[in-house]
């Protein structure tokens, strides 16, 4: 379903990413893991467009779409959450989530409709008729997941929807996911923490200083030594194993 | 839209269209024109500013582009007023989508964008200023035939209806645009763009609609300026004055709201009038009050006075629900 084939991007003398290739087939949950800095979320903004690649391509449904317009790709079907999340803060919760719904729902009825069910869907039905501006940092993320969601992608890119929550919403958030992947959804999912990559992901990928260093099951991948010395530096792999050996 | 969408505007425009029968004293009848007329143009700015967040210092741009357009065409050409009124605002709606495609295609936001509004309707003085065929600076004089033709009555009441009647649909389509998905998408834009984009909104399109339908608006203000006052030059066309003015209405009534640029054209006017009732005597004490009226809803009234009133509202209701609370512990 998609396809990013030997992707770089280079701001000024760094390499952000680095010959990177990544296949995802339709549904399903792999997740894109790896050190600060690494180039996740840039090798993100390349595929939902924001940033135009040095070199390489990105092929959705067997389509080039290297050079296409964000706008454009969440019509073909690409949504995505920031990092760093955008609520339309003067807006209330509601409309932030039919501002996506509009995509495939050109009349404001059918749009607030869509928008409440899927803010029913990730748990913020109670807070509708809120601002944005007002949500606290788990209610945020569910805004930022919530108005992707309504765009019905097909493809469905989520920047840490995790970071900055504490263990009992992450807990209640994950069967969110779940369900979204359920009904269909592909999911590339950037994500720290490690519990629910090992919970959520079929496969993950590992992106170090630009470059896709392995890939696989994450239990495999997280014994990895080339992925270990990712995290913990050059030699960790080697001193984990002595003292595990020492242990055992 | 709903009845309930729609009945705050029918009121208005009825009460509005009743006053001529009270008031029959030229000076006030002129004092209303006037005031329409810029608050005619600034619900115009308040579709690109107020709802996009597209801040033009510019708009002189398209009110002078009404008015020379329209002038021009019936004294140069010939062309009947009404005819040229329809003209005058597909060339307004013209010149924003060329001035807003160089400057949206460029990634210009914020002071950058209003800088080059404010640069663009200067160029235009100045050329309106130089060439021969907007007059000069002698300017261009539009000649009294009084004939509903001519859009000139013989009382001044039927064009305070005229003007009413397109405030009043502007007030419509102002009502529209917030309740569509392109006022969605407009209102994203200015949010957010970039989180606009990746919920599938072509910003560029979005903006670019929205200025063409803002100077659309305001190039019918120019055009009922110049049909009025039958006299126009650069200073009054493209002159930094109707900028202002067109942007200190909607901040002051509330910006992108329905009713802000019409309550706020009101309110400056009207102040700016009693002003100069009281103290006639010293020149341009109108400008003070605009000025204080500024610094005020600034400091204490963001979102305007439509959006001080909202807040007192909710205040109100705030204290009332505390009271009724208050009562059933006393009652227990």
């Amino acid at each position: 379903m998609l396809a990013v084939e030997s992707v770089s991007k280079r701001f000024g003398g760094l390499m952000a990413v680095d010959n990177a290739s990544l296949a995802l087939e339709p549904g399903g949950i792999v997740g894109l893991i790896g050190p600060n800095g690494a180039g996740k979320t840039t090798l993100f903004s390349m595929i939902s467009g924001f940033v135009a690649p040095s070199d390489g391509r990105i092929l959705f449904e067997g389509t080039d779409i290297t050079g296409e317009e964000p706008h454009r790709r969440a019509e073909r079907g690409i949504g995505r959450t920031f990092q760093i999340v955008q609520p339309f803060a003067g807006l209330t919760v509601c409309e932030n989530i039919a501002v996506g719904a509009y995509l495939r729902h050109a009349r404001r009825a059918d749009a607030i409709a869509k928008a409440r069910e899927v803010a029913r869907r990730v748990g913020l039905a109670a807070e509708l008729d809120r601002p944005a501006g007002g949500l606290t940092v788990a209610g945020r993320k569910r805004l930022e997941l919530a108005r992707a969601l309504a765009t019905e992608p097909k493809l469905l890119l989520l920047d840490e929807v995790l970071a900055g929550l504490n263990p009992s919403e992450i807990r209640d958030i994950i069967p969110v996911i779940r369900g979204i992947r359920d009904e269909g959804v592909t999911i590339l999912m950037i994500e720290h923490v490690m519990q629910a990559v090992m919970n959520l992901c079929e496969r993950v990928y590992v992106l170090a200083q630009g470059r896709m260093i392995a890939e696989g099951r994450p239990a495999a991948v997280c014994a990895d030594p080339r992925v270990i010395e990712a995290y913990l530096g050059h030699g960790a792999a080697a001193r984990l194993a002595a003292e595990g050996a020492a242990h055992g | 839209m709903t009845a309930r969408d729609l009945i705050p505007i029918a009121v208005l425009a009825v009460l509005a269209a009743l006053l001529p029968l009270v008031v029959t004293s030229s000076p006030v009848m002129n004092f209303l024109v006037f005031t329409l007329i810029v608050a005619l143009g600034a619900q115009g700015w308040n579709i690109l500013g107020g709802f996009g967040g597209q801040f033009s210092f510019g708009h002189a741009a398209f009110f002078g582009t009404g008015a020379y357009v329209t002038a021009i065409l019936q004294m140069r050409y010939g062309v009947n007023a009404w005819a040229g009124l329809l003209l005058a605002a597909a060339a307004g709606a013209a010149v924003a989508w060329a001035i807003g495609f160089l400057s949206f295609r460029s990634g210009l936001r914020g002071s950058y964008f209003a800088l080059v509004t404010l640069a663009f309707a200067e160029v235009f003085r100045i050329l309106a200023n130089a060439t021969p065929v907007t007059g000069g600076a002698a300017g261009l004089l539009i000649k009294l035939e009084v004939h509903p033709a001519n859009l000139q009555f013989a009382d001044r009441a039927v064009f305070y209806w005229l003007v009413l009647a397109f405030v009043t649909g502007v007030l419509l389509l102002t009502r529209w645009i917030q309740r569509s998905r392109f006022g969605a998408q407009l209102v994203a834009v200015r949010e957010n763009e970039d989180a606009a984009k990746a919920l599938g909104v072509d910003s560029l399109k979005v903006k670019l609609r929205a200025i063409a339908l803002s100077g659309a608006v305001t190039a019918l203000s120019g055009c009922l300026y110049a049909q009025y006052f039958l006299y126009i030059d650069a200073h009054i066309a493209y002159g930094s004055w109707i900028s202002v003015e067109l942007l200190l209405a909607p901040i002051i009534g509330g910006v992108g709201t329905v009713f802000g640029p019409v309550v706020g054209a009101l309110t400056l006017h009207g102040l700016g009038e009693l002003a100069k009732q009281f103290a006639g005597r010293i020149p341009g004490i109108d400008l003070i009050v605009f000025g204080s009226v500024l610094v005020l809803a600034v400091a204490f009234a963001r979102g305007g006075i439509l959006g001080l009133l909202e807040r007192l509202r909710d205040r109100g209701r705030g204290l009332v629900a505390r009271g009724a609370k208050e009562v059933s512990h006393a009652g227990r």
